[in-house]
């Protein structure tokens, strides 16, 4: 115990250029913790809003069915079988009918997808109430980014033009009844929902469907000939594997900051022992060897790190305690590619924490060593003398 | 007889490189100190005073010769026995203190006491003793910066006591001092080596403390040119 003490005694004794390195390695730490609680409640916010509003606890394809192939949609439905619709009619499930369409807002066309859900849903959290029908018109739902992409507003009627069955073309006017404001982009760009009956009966397709969704936390789930079970893990792989590359551009900034606090101890280290020398060589004389000359001053670095920890949590706890209520309000325009609402939360892991504090510790326990190893090569003379061999 | 020696050097010889050719900082020394004496190297600088202090403080190594200090031959030690060593049986004492600043009096007392497997009572015990000696006991708490240069060289010296060695090696310990800190820290020094039997080697020029040795070596171009041992004076008397 004997380094330990002496090496928090001459840090601490050190006065201004020890607090100096602990603050800036204590923002790093605040910094790096925030910045990851921040990807990683991301990356769980976008899931998490795929899943309320898209995904649920999964979806049954028409064996045809392909969202990234437009073209295969005029085939990919089909009368949803009885163990599907057992759970349609509990209310753990809701059917999904996809077609082609087009729509001319404007005067201009517009290739869309139109989709019919039962307005009584509630297996996913769209605002599908809006498509009960009061009136004449056929009720239309539709998102805030179509809307701004088409000029299309509340109340406004619009042409849909498809081709049922029988490969007929068909128009009518729709009248959007509700905008809403998703973070999914994936159930607002370039679709129109309407209501799946009235949708069935303008296409004439009878009880049938494109894709059905299952509700959260449905155990079972049977295998059903013709149609496909896409599990929530399967249907979020791609938003996995976009947020991993947005965390990994901010790993960089994750680098960058750890190496400016390195780049602090780094220099503080070898500033300390080029003007400790005479302090080494006394530590020597008085029967130090150099392996505990060498470990003193390590851990005299290393401890920047543990005293950093300690300043972190100090103000960093209550910020970020703070920061993970209020949350970060993304700027007016703000498109990661995926679903986020207008704050982002972040999501500190024990993990995290931990993993952050571990990390710093052992790179700024490296850093620390690295120069001192001149010390392995001073004489005890040359150091008395104020000289490095 | 041969064995009550404290320290032994034969045919000592240490050079260190200069571009082509060699500096014999020490050509030949041979000398030996028995437990108890109060000797000093004197002589002109460059003449191998510190070298010599160095080599038998095992702080540095012979080049040629031989030097045996407690029985042990300095250059046949490893880096860990040489401090060990250091630690054990040697104190320093140095022209420039070389009191670490951040430590309070105790604390850099206490420092050489640490590598030994003292309790901190015991500890305590030794480092308040070793304070009273040198008459700074009531500034234990102080830091190397609140002292003046007196004090600071008496906190050296009861760093040096504190583990009671055989051999204390003071490299010009007056040099920063004025006449009165001088013959305060020359009368303490004197009065541990008879009430302790320790061993002092001083490598000095100041005159004041060449009058308080017993013995007295002149070193003259690494080599030594005299060696006399005199009788005890009253070396405040004649000052005063």
């Amino acid at each position: 115990m004997i380094i330990p003490r002496l090496a928090l005694k001459n840090l601490l004794g050190a006065g201004l250029r020890t607090w100096l390195n602990v603050v800036v390695l204590s923002l790093s730490f605040v910094l790096i913790i925030w910045l990851q609680s921040l990807y990683k409640g991301m990356g769980d916010q976008a899931k998490q809003a795929k899943i309320d509003i898209e995904f649920a606890g999964g979806q049954y394809w028409h064996e045809s069915y392909d969202p990234l192939d437009p073209l295969t949609l005029e085939d990919a439905h089909g009368v949803v079988p009885g163990s599907i619709q057992k759970k349609i009619d509990e209310g753990e499930a809701t059917p999904i009918l996809v077609a082609q369409a087009s729509i001319y807002p404007e005067g201009r066309l517009r290739t869309i997808l139109l989709k019919g859900i039962d307005p009584q849903q509630s297996v996913v959290n769209l605002p599908s109430k809006f498509l009960v029908q009061a009136g004449e018109e056929i009720p239309a739902l539709i998102g805030a980014r179509m809307a701004e992409s088409t000029g299309l507003k509340l109340g406004d009627l619009v042409t849909v033009r498809w081709r049922d069955a029988k490969g007929t073309f068909d128009a009518r006017d729709v009248q959007i009844t509700q905008v809403m404001k998703t973070s999914v982009s994936t159930v607002d760009q370039g679709q129109i929902w309407i209501p799946l009956e009235k949708m069935r009966e303008l296409m004439s397709l009878e009880n049938e469907s494109s894709l059905v969704v299952v509700a959260k936390n449905t155990e079972e789930i049977p295998t059903v000939p013709g149609w496909n079970f896409k599990s929530p893990e399967f249907l979020l792989a791609d938003i996995e594997s976009l947020v991993k590359t947005k965390t990994a551009g901010g790993s960089i900034m994750y680098v960058f900051l750890l190496l400016l606090a390195m780049l602090a101890i780094f220099n503080t280290q070898v500033l300390s022992i080029f003007r400790r020398r005479k302090e080494m060589g006394t530590m020597m004389a008085l029967g130090f060897t150099r392996s505990k000359v060498i470990q003193l001053f390590t851990l005299e670095g290393a401890m920047h790190s543990v005293l950093a920890a300690i300043v972190a949590a100090i103000y960093g706890i209550p910020f970020l305690v703070w920061f993970s209520k209020t949350g970060w309000a993304l700027p007016e325009g703000t498109d990661f590619g995926f679903a986020l609402g207008e704050k982002i939360f972040p999501v500190y892991s024990v993990g995290l924490v931990l993993g952050t504090v571990v990390l710093v510790l052992m790179v700024t326990t490296i850093v620390s060593f690295l120069p001192t190893r001149k010390i392995a090569r001073l004489k005890p003379t040359d150091a008395l003398r104020g000289k490095m061999s | 007889m041969e064995n009550s020696f404290l320290i032994e050097t034969k045919d000592l010889v240490k050079t260190y490189p200069m571009g082509q050719t060699k500096i014999f900082a020490l050509n030949g020394v041979n000398l030996n100190f028995r437990p108890g004496e109060f000797s000093g190297l004197v002589g002109p600088s460059g003449s191998g005073k510190t070298t010599f202090l160095n080599i038998v403080g095992s702080l540095d190594s012979p080049t040629e010769g031989s030097a045996v200090v407690m029985g042990k031959k300095i250059e046949d030690l490893s880096h860990k026995q040489a401090a060990w060593l250091r630690n054990k049986s040697i104190g320093f004492i140095f022209q420039t203190f070389n009191l670490l600043p951040v430590y309070t009096v105790y604390e850099n007392v206490e420092l050489t006491l640490l590598l030994l497997k003292l309790s901190q009572k015991e500890r305590k015990d030794k480092v308040m003793k070793a304070l009273e000696w040198v008459k700074l006991a009531d500034r234990a708490k102080s830091r190397p910066a609140q002292l003046s240069g007196g004090q600071s060289q008496r906190v050296a010296v009861a760093r040096a006591i504190v583990k009671e060695p055989s051999i204390i090696l003071a490299d010009e310990p007056t040099a920063n001092l004025d006449a009165e800190n001088s013959f305060n820290i020359l009368d303490t020094m004197e009065e541990l080596s008879r009430e302790l039997g320790t061993t002092f080697i001083f490598a000095t020029h100041d005159e004041k403390v060449i009058k308080y040795l017993r013995r007295k070596i002149t070193l003259v171009d690494g080599k030594v040119a005299k060696d006399e041992v005199f009788e005890q004076k009253d070396v405040k008397g004649e000052d005063q």
